[in-house]
């Protein structure tokens, strides 16, 4: 079965192909279609590594079962001892089997990922930029979701109360108690946006499908669940550094 | 036959080789007979390394010119082994400059840490060579897998410094796992405890049809049995002072004294319910203590306790609760100890796995790797390993902020691709701090190295775009490679590793081991000619059974036993130069046997018969099955 997914793979990157080193062959994208030796790595994207359309729906038990099959004819350990090159293209190919592999598994990682690929930029809401904006004493610019400006006001308030109580020693316990049912009320928001980020995936999806069906796809229309998308990203980490301060305050 | 790749466990304590007989590993031992090579290492008063049970008398003997547990400053700087100094008799060399690979200091000759070690992975590839007669080029040999980059370098360098090509780095809970995965080859989730002589790790693994695959992995590699000893060392020395008032602290033979007093109390705990101390000490005055179990487990419990948040931690990265462990195995000395047992058993809430040797599973397991490695057989096929990176990679960013560009637990090989650029019109070099760690500052974080992006073609400030490629290859070692992508053009990198030997470091010692080769290539000759004399043996096993035979006197069959039981008796001795000898003679006195068989095997080839009935062993090829081997000495 394993052998089937890998020659279907093999037939949908044949777009990029020369022919395998060995034997002389067209060349797929893994292996070899006629002698099955390993091919040096190309730049691919990590959908089309699988075999797989920029779809943000993703069967990951299928995604998984072709990972081990592909690990089983490409890793390093089978080419411990064969020539330089091979054992390197083994290594490259090894390494984005498992870039890829990662990224997609994990829905929000395969998200970004997308936005990526499309070229969209998300770079302020990333975890390396509010390091950054956290050590230098930067404000950093993030925007609060229009819906949860009060919330989020009132939230700040309570959190340099309670943070000014840690400093002389003192506990207040409903401040603790109001913090913790903020904590959840977060979380339960945070949860939500998974739905939500589902219903934006069919979009997706269905543009591709249109897509794919020869039509032409409304360059706005695209941009604008791409635009959903990243909302949507910004305010669940915007959530999840609300959620991190609170457990700061509330642990430390 | 494939070459034989054997697997090797570089202890902090002890080392072991091992390789797969048929479908099972098995441990190969030295020749004393042990399974275990104790990880010490003396110099004798003629300045000869010995290694093992004879270098351990030397560390009390001669504690000056002995180390021990080399393997805690594998991969470090001096700066960061104080806290080890003050706990072991470690003695850095007094000319070390700022920025130098640690040396340490041997009676009047100084080594590096890899050095040190490849005088144990010597030992083990000699013991090999002779259970097998064969030499011995590749191995597969374990680190700890919370083991950073440096550490695994300098373990590699130690393995080319021996004369062993390196061909994985396994980590050591993972070759444990193979080890016990090879019986059962169920699927499921299995943690692996390994607290050994210095170094703790917990994996965690899911194991599916043949692939056993980390999902997380942590620990500390300054935590193990050796903590414990250090722990009891400490009192036992505040006791003598209390009571005796002595103060023995630097008195380095006394001190190891002490230390193996407490270790085989330590040992003796483990299976009763008290241990006694009793020692003669300097100024005869004597040191008696009785210790129960209970106290014991009071003493050690924070040394033990480290082990709970690094198992939490793995078990947070793989989103696991410990219900969903299916399995957990015991690996490592130090898991003998009951109370550790039981630990382990609260955290996983299920009675943990030991039927496999603590002493010896990882071995056993980088056995199976080698076998995997060598190409596989019956017993390893479908088994491969995919391991993690045990710490997060990143790279120094404005103000002193780490970027994570490889996460801990990713699975290896991993690669990240960073793109940077120029500050200043014309710059034509930019510097690269790579780290490694979980921590947000650079300066948290262990410097892995630094790099100069050069030959950067002039442009305005902004404008060339380096791309460099950061790969963690299988072993969890860094390569970097750069390319300026505007002009195409590979930019060159020059690596300055933070804490490691250079290249040409590494080959210079591999030429200075040239000292200890002779020793090899002695050994090596030795092996040859027990080889021919294997050979010469089994031809005249064949020739007695030939109708030749009978045709001999019995003076003559007589002298025949007596040559070969005087080459049996000098085979198993260490003089190639005797072996030969006794060859050469038992070649002389089979000469006219040889010639008989010859002419039956005429006679029969005349009377129709083939030659390969005739039972002349090799053919055409070779007439005289006891011809002289030719010598290249």
């Amino acid at each position: 079965m394993a052998e089937q997914k890998t020659f279907a793979i093999s037939i949908l990157q044949d777009s990029h192909t020369g022919a395998c080193w060995s034997c002389g062959d067209m060349r797929a994208a893994h292996f070899c279609d006629s002698c099955g030796k390993v091919q040096p790595a190309a730049p691919t994207d990590y959908f089309s590594f699988f075999g797989l359309s920029k779809k943000l729906h993703v069967d990951t038990a299928q995604l998984e079962h072709d990972y081990y099959a592909l690990n089983r004819k490409l890793h390093p350990d089978l080419y411990a001892r064969m020539s330089g090159e091979e054992k390197n293209w083994s290594l490259e190919k090894t390494s984005q089997l498992n870039d890829a592999y990662r990224t997609l598994k994990d829905p929000i990682a395969r998200t970004e990922y997308l936005l990526k690929l499309e070229g969209m930029n998300f770079e302020e809401q990333s975890k390396s930029a509010t390091e950054q904006a956290r050590t230098s004493g930067e404000v950093k610019k993030q925007a609060v979701p229009p819906d949860m400006l009060e919330e989020v006001f009132e939230l700040n308030m309570q959190l340099e109360e309670a943070r000014m109580n840690k400093k002389i020693g003192e506990t207040d316990e409903s401040l603790s108690r109001d913090l913790e049912q903020t904590k959840t009320h977060l979380q339960q928001k945070f949860d939500g946006y998974f739905e939500e980020l589902r219903g934006y995936w069919d979009e997706w999806d269905a543009l591709l499908d249109v897509e794919q069906a020869g039509h032409v796809v409304d360059p706005a229309q695209r941009q604008s669940v791409l635009n959903k998308l990243i909302d949507l990203l910004n305010r669940r980490s915007y959530i999840r550094n609300l959620v991190r301060d609170v457990n700061e305050v509330l642990e430390g | 036959m494939a070459e034989r790749v054997v697997g090797i466990d570089l202890g902090t304590t002890n080392s072991l080789v091992a390789f797969m007989e048929g479908d099972r590993p098995v441990v190969i031992p030295g020749d004393d007979g042990s399974n275990l090579l104790p990880s010490v290492v003396a110099l004798d008063e003629r300045g000869n390394a010995v290694i093992g049970n004879a270098a351990r008398r030397s560390l009390i003997e001669t504690p000056e010119r002995a180390i021990y547990s080399v393997k805690r400053l594998m991969g470090r700087g001096v700066e960061d082994i104080g806290e080890e100094l003050k706990l072991f008799p470690f003695r850095i060399a007094r000319d070390l400059t700022a920025g130098e690979v640690m040396r340490i200091q041997l009676g009047d000759k100084t080594f590096t840490p890899p050095e040190i070690s490849a005088l144990i992975l010597r030992q083990l590839k000699r013991n090999a060579e002779r259970f097998f007669g064969a030499p011995v080029d590749q191995a597969v040999i374990t680190v700890p897998a919370y083991f950073n980059d440096a550490q695994r370098q300098a373990t590699k360098d130690a393995g080319r410094i021996a004369g062993l090509e390196v061909l994985r780095l396994v980590n050591e809970p993972t070759a444990a796992s193979l080890a016990y995965g090879l019986d059962k080859k169920k699927n499921g989730i299995v943690a692996v405890y390994d607290l050994g002589g210095g170094t703790f790790d917990i994996s965690i693994l899911k194991l599916h049809d043949g692939i056993f695959e980390v999902i997380s992995t942590n620990g500390d590699t300054h935590l193990g049995g050796d903590d414990i000893d250090n722990l009891l060392i400490t009192i036992a020395l505040n006791d003598i002072e209390g009571e005796l008032g002595l103060d023995l602290r630097r008195n380095g033979e006394a001190v190891q004294a002490i230390r193996k007093a407490v270790i085989d109390a330590k040992i003796a705990l483990s299976s009763q319910p008290s241990a006694k101390i009793d020692l003669q000490l300097p100024e005869d005055k004597r040191y008696q203590r009785e210790i129960s179990r209970e106290l014991f487990e009071r003493l050690i419990e924070p040394v033990i306790q480290r082990t709970v948040g690094p198992c939490r931690q793995a078990l947070r990265d793989a989103e696991l609760t410990p219900g969903k462990i299916d399995e957990v195995v015991l690996v490592g000395g130090s898991t003998r100890i009951p109370r550790v047992r039981q630990l382990v058993k609260e955290l996983f809430q299920r009675e943990p796995h030991s039927e496999l040797n603590p002493d010896e599973v990882v071995a056993l397991g980088a056995a199976v790797q080698a076998n995997i490695l060598a190409g596989g057989s019956e017993a390893t096929k479908d088994m491969l390993l995919l391991d993690v990176t045990p710490l997060s990679l990143g790279i120094e960013a404005l103000g002193g902020v780490v970027a994570k560009i490889i996460h801990r637990n990713s699975t290896i090989p991993a690669s990240a691709t960073e793109h940077f650029t120029t500050g200043v019109e014309g710059q034509t070099s930019v510097a690269i701090h790579v780290v490694q760690g979980e921590r947000e500052l650079a300066q948290d974080c262990r410097s892995l190295a630094r790099f100069d992006l050069k030959g950067i073609p002039p442009m305005p400030a902004g404008l060339p775009r380096i791309e460099v490629k950061f790969l963690i290859d299988a072993n969890g070692i860094l390569h970097v490679s750069a390319r300026e992508q505007r002009s195409g053009k590979a930019a060159e990198i020059s690596v300055q590793p933070s804490y490691g030997l250079t290249d040409e470091q590494v080959e210079n010692m591999i030429l200075e081991s040239f000292d200890y080769a002779e020793q090899d290539f002695a050994q090596r000759q030795v092996i040859e000619a027990r080889n021919e004399a294997e050979t010469i043996l089994a031809a005249l096993e064949k020739g007695r059974r030939n109708p030749a035979w009978s045709a001999l006197t019995s003076i003559e069959r007589d002298q025949i036993a007596k040559l070969e039981n005087a080459l049996r008796t000098v085979m198993n001795e260490n003089d190639h130069q005797a072996i030969r000898k006794a060859i050469d003679a038992l070649n002389q006195g089979t000469m006219r046997l040889a010639e008989l068989m010859m002419d039956s095997a005429v006679g029969q080839a005349l009377k129709g018969k083939t030659m390969e009935t005739a039972d002349v062993g090799e053919g055409p090829s070779a007439p005289h099955p006891f011809a002289p081997a030719e010598f290249k000495d």
